[in-house]
C-alpha cells in the first residue's frame, strides 16, 4: 500500500507542474460556462412551466460542472497508454507491488491534481462574480465533500477501466473520443440530470455516472434530503467497488496474455 | 544449487497474417489468419550465483523474451523456471523484489522528475529502509559518477547519463540478480566503458549475478566468462569464450606489418583474410601448423616490421555460428 501512496504523491507533484495548462483550461471552461448559462437562461425565460430546479440552482449547477469538469473528462490515462504503447510497461511489472493498485494510484493522481488546480480558482471566481451559490447548509457542504471524494475515486476507477481497454487495442483514440461524450451527457454536464424527462430518470439513477457530478452538486445545492444523500453515496461507493473488481479481473486477464514486443 | 534454473522454456506468439493487396486487407477485416511464431522453442540453462553470463543471438532470437520471462513480466507457454526457489510469474511480487532489470531501450525513470526524485520514489515502492537506502544510493552515485546530474530532470539527460542512472535505479534495492537487456545500445565509447566497468565491479565486488544480452561483442569479450548463444528460440552454444571459439573454429589470425615494396605473402597453410596498406592479416590453424613455424618462415622471406597473433574477432565466430544453423 505504501508503494501506491508513494506513486500517488509523486504523480500529484508532477502533475501540479502543469500550471499554464490549468490557466488555459479555466479560461475555456468559464467561456463555455457563460454559453451554457445563457442557453439555460433563455430556456427559463421562454417557459412558464414549473421546473424541477430553480433558475439560480441551474446556474450554480452549471458553474460547479465547469469547475469540476476534469473529474468527468474521460479518456485513457495518458501516462499508462504511453507506457503500453512504448512497452515501458515492462518496468511496472518489475515493481514489487500490485500493478492494479499502482495504476489506480496513477489514475487518482491524474484526477486530483489537474481538477484541483482548475476547481479551486473557479469556485472562488464563481462565488465572487458568476452567481455560484454558497452550499445550502453546513450539512450540505459536508455531504458535498464526501460525495466529491467518492467522485474522485469513481472517476479514477472509470478512467482505469478505459485505460485497461488498451491491453486489447493499443491505440486509445476511439475510446478517448467516445468516452467524454457519453460521460458528459450521463453525468449531468450537458444538461443537469434533474431536467431530464421523468421516464429516463430511473436509468440515470442506476448508472454510475451521476455519482461523478450530479450527486455532489445536488448535495451542495441542498436538493437531496440527507437520507437520499446517504443512499446516493452508498450507491456511489457500490459502483466504485464493483468497477474496481471488474478492473482487477480485466488486468489479470490482460497480464496473462501480455506480449511486449521488441528488445 | 544453481541460482537460475531454466528448463525447456517455450513461448509462441500469434501473429496476424496480412494478405497482400487492397482486397486482402479488406478480407482481413472480416477473417484474420494467424501464424504461430515460436519465440522460445525449448530453452534450458543454469546460472550459478555470482556468474556473469552473456546471452547473445541475432535479432528476433528470443533474448528479450527470455529476459522478460525470467523477470516475471511474461508468462511462458511451457517449461520451468526457478530463480532462488521462486517461479517468477507465479510469485511475481516476491521475485521482483530480489532482482534488478534494465532494458537498454527504455527507461524506468520518471521523465519529468529530477533523477533523485525517481530514486526516492523507487525507495518507497521497494519499501527500502531509509538508512540502508541512503548508503546504497551514495555508493551507486559515486561508482557511476552521476552526482552532478541527480537534480536534472530525466528528459534533459544524455543517453549515456540516463543509462547510468537507470543502472543505479535498478540496483537501489540491492538485488542479488541483475538482468541487463542491451545495456550499451546506442552509447558512445566512454559511456560504454563506464557501464562495462561498473557491471564488472558489481559482479566481482558485490557478487551480483548478471545475465546480459547484447549485440556488442566487445561487451561480451570484456565482461562475460560464459556465453550462451541462441537463435530461433534454441540454445546453439553454451560455454566459456574459449569453448565458443573452439566449437566454431580453432583459427588464429596473424597480422603482419610489412616493409616497403612487399604486398604479397604466399605462405602455405595460411589464408589471407584482408590487406590494408602494409598490414596483411593471415588466418591459420595452430593445430596443423604451430605459429612459431609460420612466423619464422615469414620473417625469413620478408622484411617484417611488426607481428601480432590474435583471435579472430568474436563477431566472426558468432556470425559463423548463426549462419550454420540454416545450413
Amino acid at each position: 500500500m505504501s508503494a501506491c501512496l508513494a506513486m500517488l504523491d509523486a504523480r500529484i507533484r508532477v502533475l501540479l507542474q502543469y500550471r499554464t495548462v490549468a490557466v488555459a483550461g479555466i479560461a475555456t471552461q468559464i467561456f463555455f460556462g457563460f454559453v451554457r448559462v445563457m442557453t439555460f437562461t433563455a430556456f427559463y425565460r421562454s417557459s412558464a412551466a414549473a421546473h424541477p430546479m430553480t433558475h439560480e440552482q441551474v446556474i450554480s449547477y452549471i458553474w460547479l460542472g465547469q469547475a469540476f469538469l476534469l473529474l468527468a473528462m474521460f479518456g485513457v490515462d495518458n501516462e499508462i497508454s504511453e507506457m503500453i504503447r512504448s512497452g515501458t510497461v515492462v518496468y511496472e511489472l518489475t515493481r514489487p507491488a500490485s500493478v492494479f493498485w499502482l495504476w489506480y494510484s496513477r489514475c487518482v493522481a491524474a484526477r486530483i491534481a489537474p481538477a484541483a488546480m482548475r476547481a479551486i480558482p473557479q469556485v472562488l471566481l464563481g462565488w465572487a462574480f458568476l452567481g455560484l451559490q454558497f452550499p445550502a447548509s453546513v450539512l450540505a457542504l459536508l455531504m458535498f465533500c464526501l460525495a466529491l471524494t467518492g467522485s474522485v475515486a469513481l472517476a479514477a476507477a472509470i478512467s482505469l477501466l478505459f485505460t485497461l481497454s488498451l491491453l486489447r487495442t493499443i491505440s486509445g483514440e476511439g475510446i478517448s473520443r467516445m468516452g467524454p461524450a457519453l460521460v458528459f451527457l450521463l453525468s449531468g454536464i450537458v444538461v443537469p440530470l434533474p431536467l431530464f424527462p421523468q421516464r429516463i430518470q430511473p436509468i440515470l439513477n442506476a448508472l454510475p455516472f451521476r455519482g461523478l457530478m450530479d450527486v455532489p452538486f445536488r448535495l451542495y445545492l441542498g436538493q437531496m434530503t440527507w437520507q437520499e444523500g446517504v443512499l446516493a453515496l452508498a450507491q456511489q461507493w457500490g459502483w466504485i467497488v464493483g468497477l474496481l473488481l471488474l478492473g482487477r479481473w480485466l488486468l489479470a486477464l490482460g497480464v496473462r496474455r501480455l506480449v511486449v514486443q521488441g528488445g | 544449487m544453481p541460482q537460475i534454473m531454466v528448463e525447456d522454456l517455450r513461448k509462441s506468439f500469434r501473429v496476424a497474417h496480412r494478405r497482400p493487396g487492397a482486397l486482402g486487407a479488406l478480407a482481413g477485416v472480416f477473417r484474420r489468419t494467424y501464424r504461430e511464431v515460436e519465440a522460445l522453442a525449448g530453452i534450458s540453462f543454469r546460472v550459478e550465483r555470482g556468474d556473469l553470463v552473456g546471452y547473445v543471438g541475432p535479432n528476433g532470437a528470443g533474448k528479450s523474451t527470455t529476459i522478460k520471462t525470467l523477470a516475471g513480466i511474461m508468462v511462458p507457454d511451457g517449461g520451468r523456471v526457478e530463480i532462488d526457489g521462486l517461479v517468477p510469474w507465479e510469485n511475481r511480487i516476491r521475485h521482483v523484489a530480489r532482482i534488478g532489470v534494465v532494458f537498454g531501450q527504455r527507461t524506468q525513470l520518471w521523465y519529468d522528475l529530477p533523477v533523485i526524485e525517481s530514486f526516492d520514489l523507487l525507495r518507497d515502492i521497494y519499501r527500502a529502509d531509509r538508512n540502508t537506502y541512503g548508503k546504497i544510493r551514495d555508493e551507486l552515485v559515486e561508482m557511476l559518477q552521476i552526482g552532478s546530474v541527480l537534480d536534472t530532470p530525466v528528459r534533459q539527460l544524455s543517453l549515456g547519463q540516463r543509462m547510468r542512472c537507470d543502472l543505479a535505479a535498478a540496483l537501489l534495492h540491492k538485488p542479488s540478480i541483475l538482468f541487463l537487456d542491451e545495456p550499451t545500445i546506442g552509447l558512445d565509447a566512454v559511456s560504454k566503458l563506464a557501464v562495462r566497468d561498473f557491471v564488472l565491479r558489481l559482479n566481482r565486488n558485490e557478487g551480483v549475478t548478471v545475465l546480459l544480452t547484447t549485440h556488442d561483442m566487445d561487451d561480451i569479450e570484456t565482461l562475460c566468462r560464459r556465453v550462451i548463444v541462441i537463435a530461433d528460440g534454441k540454445v546453439l552454444s553454451d560455454g566459456t569464450m574459449g569453448e565458443l571459439r573452439q566449437s566454431v573454429s580453432s583459427e588464429r589470425w596473424l597480422a603482419v606489418d610489412m616493409g616497403d615494396g612487399v604486398d604479397l605473402i604466399d605462405e602455405p597453410d595460411t589464408r589471407v583474410v584482408r590487406r590494408d596498406g602494409h598490414r596483411i592479416v593471415l588466418a591459420f590453424d595452430p593445430r596443423k601448423t604451430p605459429p612459431s613455424q609460420i612466423i619464422a618462415r615469414i620473417c625469413e622471406k620478408h622484411p617484417v616490421r611488426d607481428l601480432l597473433v590474435e583471435n579472430p574477432p568474436i563477431e566472426n565466430t558468432i556470425a559463423e555460428l548463426y549462419s550454420r544453423r540454416t545450413a
